[in-house]
């Protein structure tokens, strides 16, 4: 599968990657590479094999629903940037 | 031409717990910003979650009431997005195996017909926080309180084909979740949000066309508002030969107008996958028989039982029991005064009324359902009228003056029952009124029905409404038809 210079620049600003001009072509030659790989594994028979959400053959335990935790804001937002009143600040969003 | 309308809904609900869903901290409503938000919250590193049993009880209470399959293994799974009220970087959520599987609810649509939505699955999902737009300075203040709140996510099938049979939908989840007591209902605090998916199609088509959704409403009537307005919207386009873009819509309820959003085009890329923090989640047999051994009354049921055993009318009985709070109340009310009838004609009129005027909620009400019941024994048992008990007695009850025999009293409204006392006060107004007795004597039957009015009006106004009005009107009808 050959990836393109457009389809690179989709998939960096989907996962917030900064991809500069320059790189751009090396880039798309070793995605389209790894994606050739991924083709190959597809000829592989799994239908027989159940999917894993997990390697251990464990299960999750259950807490029981109380209030353990204090709060402490004041200790969390001593290591933050910016704070007031209360909430934390980060630089405007939007959407 | 003519269109028909498509919608499905999905329905976030957050979970009556006391802590989060993977972390100690409260999550109760309306805290100072950042008190409830602990290392888990705020993403510290290091810190891992750990699942709360009883928001997976409640899920699977849901799943219970709607028919639904329960998953033996359901999977976390990470949800990928940024945005600064998600410090993770990705909300725990479920997306292929989810704990709640497909279901049905029957809904009752208001022309009396009846109508089963399927529900695609439920799932188990923690809350985000919340951004404060408002201005810091050009910055966004961020209050976490929320994040990690458990939520279920109701999906539905693409069954409801009018904004009537959604928010019939809506109100009946709404009726369901507050009867399980797995979410306080309260809408103003974003308790309940729903997503509507909209689209639209030429009469008799079977292919659905292109859909949007408008995201987090959280009033019936501003989703009923957005779906005719985005129902609308979708017709005019497809009219004037145009297409619908598949996209994400805001609805603002404060100018009913709705903005695209974000197109499927620019999409987030969830890219889920299955979180290695969480194992799988097993319910085991034991854990849902427990569960069905404390399942409450659903709405449904109570209804029935309504209808059953008082003898109510099936929209008095549904109106009733859709609201567990007022359905307890009722039965609160009934236990007191053995009368069913009129205890429901009393909290859906008077009650229902004096509550909606005053904005407060049936657990607010400062009238007391055993004194509810003491005003209709005394209706009842004619020691006052009904028009007293509405004019003088209820609006006492209401500012909490005492109780029902002591207003009586002390605004001495007893009914005057006494034969002797109202033949005098009889007399003493027909006497006043000669010329109208003439009248009446002369007329026929449907004319003296109209004219005995203008006896009972003066009499009962002398009485000050405390005269037995059906003692009265045998009086005067002895007197002045013999």
């Amino acid at each position: 599968m050959n990836l393109d210079d457009n389809d690179i620049r989709k998939l960096a600003t989907l996962a917030r990657i900064n991809v500069d001009n320059s790189i751009i072509e090396d880039v798309a030659h070793k995605i389209s590479d790894i994606l050739d790989m991924i083709d190959q594994m597809q000829a592989l028979d799994t239908s027989a094999v159940e999917p894993m959400a997990n390697p251990l053959d464990a299960i999750q335990p259950l807490r029981p629903d109380q209030v353990t935790e204090p709060n402490q804001r004041e200790a969390f937002q001593a290591i933050a940037p910016a704070t007031e009143n209360g909430l934390y600040l980060v630089p405007k969003v939007i959407d | 031409m003519q269109w028909e309308t498509v919608i499905g809904l999905e329905i976030h609900v957050q979970l009556a717990t006391r802590s989060k869903i993977f972390s100690g901290a409260p999550c109760s409503f309306g805290a100072e910003p950042n008190t409830q938000a602990c290392a888990v919250d705020l993403a510290m590193p290091g810190t891992l979650p750990v699942l709360n049993e009883q928001a997976v009880r409640y899920a699977i209470m849901f799943g219970l009431a709607v028919n639904s399959e329960i998953n033996r293994n359901s999977v976390f799974e990470r949800k990928n997005y940024f945005y600064p009220d998600l410090p993770k970087g990705y909300q725990t959520s479920q997306l292929e195996q989810p704990i709640v599987g497909c279901g049905r609810v029957d809904i009752l649509l208001p022309d009396g017909s009846s109508k089963t939505v399927r529900i695609h699955h439920a799932h188990l999902e923690e809350d985000a926080g919340k951004s404060l737009h408002a201005d810091f300075h050009g910055m966004t203040g961020i209050d976490l309180n929320r994040a990690g709140t458990p939520l279920i996510e109701i999906v539905t099938e693409p069954d409801m084909r009018s904004a009537a049979e959604a928010i019939a939908f809506a109100r009946k989840m709404h009726s369901i979740v507050t009867s399980l007591g797995i979410c306080d209902g309260v809408m103003a605090h974003g308790s309940m949000r729903f997503d509507v998916n909209i689209s639209v199609r030429p009469s008799g088509s079977e292919t659905l066309g292109t859909r949007t959704e408008t995201k987090n409403l959280n009033s019936f009537k501003f989703m009923e508002d957005a779906i005719h307005k985005e129902v609308q919207r979708q017709i005019e386009l497809l009219e004037e030969g145009g297409t619908v873009a598949q996209e994400t819509r805001l609805y603002n309820g404060d100018t009913g107008e709705s903005r695209a959003m974000r197109s499927k085009e620019e999409a987030n890329d969830y890219r889920y996958f299955p979180c290695p923090d969480l194992l799988p989640v097993r319910v085991e047999q034991a854990m849902i028989d427990d569960i069905v051994g404390q399942m409450p009354e659903l709405p449904d049921a109570r209804q029935a039982r309504f209808i059953g055993s008082y003898q109510l009318s099936r929209s008095d009985a549904g109106l009733l029991a859709a609201d567990k709070a007022l359905a307890d109340y009722f039965e609160a009310t009934v236990k007191s005064c053995n009368d069913p009838r009129l205890s429901a004609n009393w909290i859906m009129a008077d009650l229902a009324g004096a509550l909606n005027k005053n904005g407060l909620e049936i657990a607010a009400c400062p009238i007391t359902p055993h004194r509810l019941g003491q005003l209709i024994n005394r209706i009842a048992d004619n020691t006052i009228s009904g028009k007293i008990a509405k004019q003088d007695v209820f609006p006492a009850l209401w500012l909490q003056q005492g109780e029902v025999d002591e207003i009586i009293e002390q605004k001495g409204l007893r009914q005057v029952s006494d034969s002797g006392a109202l033949e005098q006060l009889v007399d003493e107004i027909l006497a006043a009124k000669a010329v109208q007795v003439e009248q009446y004597r002369n007329a026929d039957d449907k004319k003296r029905k109209k004219l005995l009015g203008g006896f009972m009006g003066p009499i009962m106004q002398a009485s000050k409404g405390q005269a037995n009005p059906a003692m009265v009107n045998q009086i005067l009808r002895r007197k002045l038809d013999n």
